[in-house]
């Protein structure tokens, strides 16, 4: 397919583009040269979706390029529903940004956001482990740079923790690839999958990969860098870094998982994986409860539900396919809805702490009564990711629960219920707040109506995705190479 | 012993030495060439590889390991801006201990 | 595609849609708000006219949406749904109408209403499900819209009360999910009815689906109010009146109680539950609530708190008929599930008024209030005649057909439950009326608010006379097709010859 028709270049070209040009135009033009950027990222992927329901995988070879030398990008079912997630959540989060953010750091703000799209979608598009290097490479410097531009002493701080902790888990990236490059001779996935074979190097090097990727995922106990730098970061920040930007290393690291057929063979590190997750729930859903800082709250609640999405490795099991399968879609749909419930959940905290002007949870009193639209916007979002239905998160915790039923595995079955009760409680307990009634004046500033829309839009979307789950389920069942790799 | 195994084990004890220097200093300078030397022990596996063909060097490598040097300065760039306004905001070079997590 | 079939929907987005307008306008408009909620109440009722007559032409109108692969949401009006929907939206008129009353002048009244009909829909979704699946995300979505209400007040007492709620309900929930799920995992999809693919399962994982009914029973049972998960019902007085009248009435217990009715009649079929002998600790334990409730309403001074005992009571009489093995029990069950909402919604609205007019809250405070307030201490006496079970009150028909029903199964143990219940309720409500009607006034009243109006204002007090009215009427007409007993009849007769 050439250059034109094809969206795949373009959902490259457009945002790296973007990140140069509102680099160097005056300040005033960034919002409308991206607004405009916007506009064709959400059609591009839109029109990629259309493209892969209809005709299936798609490759793309970069300026002709072939292999080994050239850039390849492939879409497939998994990497499409990702492109449209981050176009849906990354637009949303750019509305915000432009409103609530001054002239000046809005200005500042465009470069980034549009590097760290690029990269995202780099990512998501990536036919070969160095370009996912990359990628996450450039990942890492856009989302440090964004989580530095609060510029105060606390986001300093939490940019540099992320900075150390996401550039250690980059090279043990590297270093794995760079030895199953050694072992095997290429770094294309689909030909590094043929040719896989499990000697000593590769266990090394996925090893080391794996262990790359969970740091940066910020998997249980390697979560410490991700609270104070996702709940420091100004807020439309803090919605991208929760709602996309973790999922690119966990994206990378399920490529990895099912396309080099680790758990058919590594069964007792998946069970391990889910341990991991059991912990990162328990432990997440508790210091959340114990927070006092409402976007701490929030942060928290990020470590916990990776814990949710990593119980899908001990359930994608060689025994049973139907399990597997259902432990699959479970896990992209929590994912998915994570995404937009978290990014909604964040936006709406900024707002709440915007009328209140303090971020702790005590000063919210009388805040559901003041605010009533985006308490509500919060509840629907904490709906989402309390699993309670109906909800995207709901049906994902639904698919989890029998997936662990049919495999067998029915201490997840404890986890994930406890889990429920524990999210329940932590966001209950903000909303008992924010229905106390106080003597304290009400003072509050009043955030402007659109801001509080976007919230809510986002937040809907994670309530909608419990009626229309079918739709992203059949997206990432759509037959290629990792279908074919699942059990 | 072929230069491969050499560089390898030369790379391997790099990335070693620079682990441990991260992990173990505080400073976040020396933290940060302690991530330069992993790094570098990485490249040097790599080029390692190389080497292998007798003579004949894999080019897809060494447009590789040039990618990661790019990559790595400008990590390493990244890295000194940040500690810069730290050290300009709080005039000190170290991260207080942790004890939020 | 029958245009009949969207009707299910239709019902339910009346008050979803009501809802969602209602959040969006402003605080102030007062009168727009009360215009669209008693609209979509009417439109509501028109609309559950049409499925009645459908059910009764044995037409059963279905939607069905593919959530996941082999799993659908279900909107599907049987006669059984049909019994709470309607019970749900005529008293979702009243209680609207009484709300609008109580809660004039004061705040938040967006807020409150918003989810108030958002609750309805929930109920209008728990009594349409057509799938233990659909019915579970109802049944929860239940428990987020009332939590707004119960804490609405916003004071210290309000959010202990949301928060104890919460705990029972969510824990509740938890239960339920866990035994759904499982229940998914061995059968597949087992839409309402489908009780021989239940009776394969029994079949095949006797000791298994014995476990899953427990979880359900027990996940349901929390809403349902039955001892011991009955801990939250009281507390959450605290809630404003129409709230109470809300939750015990119409929505919370009775959803619990349906589900309850929905587990036992269509997935596990209820011969099949009688042959694995589920029913007979379920006749125990509904029992052991009846009198337990009555006995701690007795020991009551606060009359909304003594009236939260009596519907732990009340409630668990629709157990008892549902675990009764034979038609007359379930007919005495399934009607008590409209006649018990009718009496206590009463009783809550009078209790409500008697607080908003003169202040009164304790019961000692009630003496000679029938001079003050008479219309509304004649509605107290009808729904307390009625949950004593005097002829002609409705409630005296619920106990004549457990009673029928108890001789049926061969449980004549449970003749004497009903007797004791019955005294217990005469004397905790015998005294509360003697004290409205013959005792003289004690000084002042605790705290009037109305001096110029003989009785409570209008709107506090229509919707009490109404539903009085109706407790009597569906004794008195009980023999008509479309009176609560016709209606569970029908049912019966429909569960029995399946």
């Amino acid at each position: 397919m050439n250059m034109i028709l094809s969206p795949i270049p373009w959902l490259l070209v457009i945002p790296l583009a973007g990140a140069v040009l509102t680099m160097l135009i005056p300040l005033n033009w960034r919002s409308p040269a991206s607004m405009f950027g916007l506009l064709t990222q959400l059609l591009a992927s839109l029109l990629l979706g259309y493209q892969v329901s209809q005709y299936g995988t798609q490759i793309y070879a970069m300026a002709d390029w072939q292999a080994p030398l050239g850039i390849a990008l492939r879409a497939d079912g998994l990497a499409t529903l990702f492109i449209l997630m981050s176009s849906l959540v990354a637009t949303a989060c750019a509305l915000y940004a432009h409103l609530y953010l001054n002239l000046t750091k809005r200005g500042h703000f465009w470069p980034l956001l549009w590097f760290l799209w690029a990269s995202l979608n780099g990512i998501w598009l990536a036919a070969d482990t160095f370009n996912l290097y990359v990628g996450l490479e450039l990942l890492t410097f856009a989302a440090v740079g964004l989580v530095a531009f609060a510029s105060d002493e606390r986001s300093l701080e939490a940019s540099i923790r992320y900075l150390y902790a996401a550039l250690l888990g980059s090279m043990a990236y590297l270093l794995g690839v760079a030895l199953l490059y050694g072992a095997q001779g290429t770094l294309a996935m689909d030909s590094l999958a043929e040719t896989w074979h499990w000697g000593p190097t590769n266990q090394v090097a996925i090893t080391l990969i794996l262990g790359g990727l969970l740091l940066k995922t910020a998997v249980f106990p390697m979560h410490t860098w991700l609270p104070p730098a996702h709940g420091g970061a100004l807020t439309p920040v803090s919605a991208l870094l929760s709602a996309l930007v973790i999922k690119a290393s966990f994206y990378i690291l399920l490529r990895f998982w099912v396309e080099f057929e680790v758990y058919r063979h590594l069964p007792s590190l998946s069970q391990l994986l889910g341990v991991l997750g059991a912990g990162a729930i328990i432990w997440g859903g508790w210091m959340a409860l114990k927070q006092t800082h409402l976007k701490m709250v929030v942060a928290y609640s990020t470590v916990a539900q990776i814990g949710y999405i990593s119980l899908m490795f001990p359930l994608l099991t060689a025994e049973n396919s139907e399990a597997s399968l259902m432990a699959y879609h479970g896990g992209i749909l929590m994912l998915l809805a994570h995404a937009f419930a978290k990014a909604g959940m964040f936006l709406a905290a900024g707002n709440l702490i915007y009328c209140t002007g303090k971020p702790d949870l005590a000063s919210l009193a009388g805040m559901s009564r003041y605010r009533p639209l985006n308490i509500f916007a919060f509840g629907l979002a904490g709906v989402s990711l309390m699993g309670l239905p109906p909800s995207g998160g709901f049906n994902a915790k639904w698919l989890l629960l029998q997936s662990s039923f049919l495999s067998g595995q029915w201490w997840w079955i404890v986890v994930l219920l406890i889990g429920s009760l524990l999210s329940a409680a932590y966001i209950f307990r903000v909303f008992a707040y924010t229905y106390q009634e106080t003597e304290a004046t009400d003072s509050f500033r009043r955030p402007p109506i659109t801001i509080e829309l976007i919230a809510l839009c986002l937040s809907v979307a994670s309530i909608l995705l419990g009626f229309l789950s079918i739709w992203p389920v059949n997206v990432v069942s759509l037959p290629g190479p990792f279908m074919e790799a699942m059990p | 012993m072929d230069t491969n195994l050499i560089f390898t084990l030369g790379g391997i004890g790099l990335c070693g030495l620079g682990l441990f220097g991260f992990i173990y200093h505080c400073h976040l300078l020396r933290r940060l060439i302690a991530f330069n030397l992993i790094g570098n022990g990485t490249f040097l596996i790599m080029v390692g590889f190389a080497q292998r063909g007798q003579g004949v060097t894999d080019h897809v490598i060494q447009a590789l390991v040039l990618t990661g040097i790019v990559v790595a300065v400008s990590a390493t760039a990244l890295a000194l801006v940040l500690i810069r306004r730290w050290f300009h905001l709080k005039g000190s070079t170290q991260l207080p201990e942790d004890d939020a997590s | 595609m029958n245009w009949t079939d969207s009707l299910p929907l239709a019902v339910l987005m009346t008050s979803f849609l009501a809802a969602t307008i209602i959040f969006m306008l402003p605080e102030q408009k007062h009168i727009l708000r009360s215009t669209i909620n008693l609209g979509a109440a009417c439109i509501k009722i028109i609309l559950i006219i049409f499925l009645i007559q459908a059910v009764l032409q044995q037409n059963y109108p279905e939607v069905r949406l593919e959530v996941l692969p082999g799993l659908d949401l279900i909107l599907r009006a049987d006669s059984l749904a049909i019994l709470f929907a309607g019970l749900s939206s005529v008293l979702w008129l009243f209680t609207t109408l009484y709300a609008i009353g109580y809660l004039e002048n004061s705040p938040n009244r967006s807020r409150f209403f918003g989810y108030f009909s958002l609750c309805v829909a929930s109920t209008m979704g728990i009594s349409l499900a057509g799938n233990l699946f659909t019915f579970l995300i109802f049944y929860e979505l239940l428990t987020l819209s009332t939590y707004p209400l119960v804490v609405h007040r916003g004071n210290t007492a309000s959010i202990k009360a949301g928060r104890t709620y919460l705990i029972y309900t969510l824990t509740g929930g938890v239960v339920l999910l866990l035994g759904v799920a499982s229940l998914y995992a061995l059968g597949g999809d087992i839409a309402f009815g489908d009780i021989e693919r239940t009776a394969a399962l029994v079949g095949t994982w006797p000791e298994l689906m014995t476990i899953i009914f427990i979880l359900l029973i027990a996940g349901l049972g929390v809403k349902a109010a039955i001892f011991p998960f009955h801990g939250w019902l009281p507390t959450a007085m605290v809630a404003p009146a129409p709230v109470s009248a809300l939750l015990h009435a119409v929505a919370v217990v009775k959803a619990g109680a349906f589900g309850i009715v929905r587990v036992v009649y269509d997935i596990y079929g209820i011969e099949l539950s009688w042959q694995q002998g589920l029913l007979y600790p379920i006749a125990i334990i509904a029992s052991f609530t009846i009198l337990y409730g009555s006995w701690r309403a007795l020991q009551q001074i606060d009359i909304k708190k003594r009236l939260a005992f009596s519907t732990v009571s009340q409630v668990s009489y629709i157990l008892l008929g549902i675990s009764l093995f034979g038609p007359l029990g379930t007919i005495g069950g399934l009607v008590h599930l409209l006649h018990q909402g009718l009496m206590k919604v009463t009783l809550f609205f009078c209790a409500g008024n008697y607080a908003e007019t003169l202040g009164i809250h304790k019961i000692h405070e009630l003496d000679g209030v029938g001079q003050r307030m008479p219309f509304t201490s004649i509605a107290f006496t009808v729904g307390a005649m009625g949950m004593i079970g005097l002829p002609p009150v409705a409630g005296f028909i619920s106990k004549w057909y457990l009673g029928m029903g108890a001789l049926e199964a061969n449980m004549g143990w449970v003749i004497f439950i009903l007797i004791g219940s019955s005294l217990l309720n005469a004397a905790y409500f015998l005294p509360v009326l003697k004290r409205i009607w013959f005792n003289p006034q004690q000084g002042s009243w605790p705290h009037e608010r109305v001096s110029n109006c003989r009785d409570a204002i209008p709107l506090l007090l229509i919707p009490a006379l109404v539903t009085a009215s109706l407790s009597i009427a569906a004794g008195l007409f009980a023999s008509s097709i479309l009176s609560p007993l016709g209606w569970a009849e029908l049912i019966t007769l429909r569960e029995y010859l399946r």
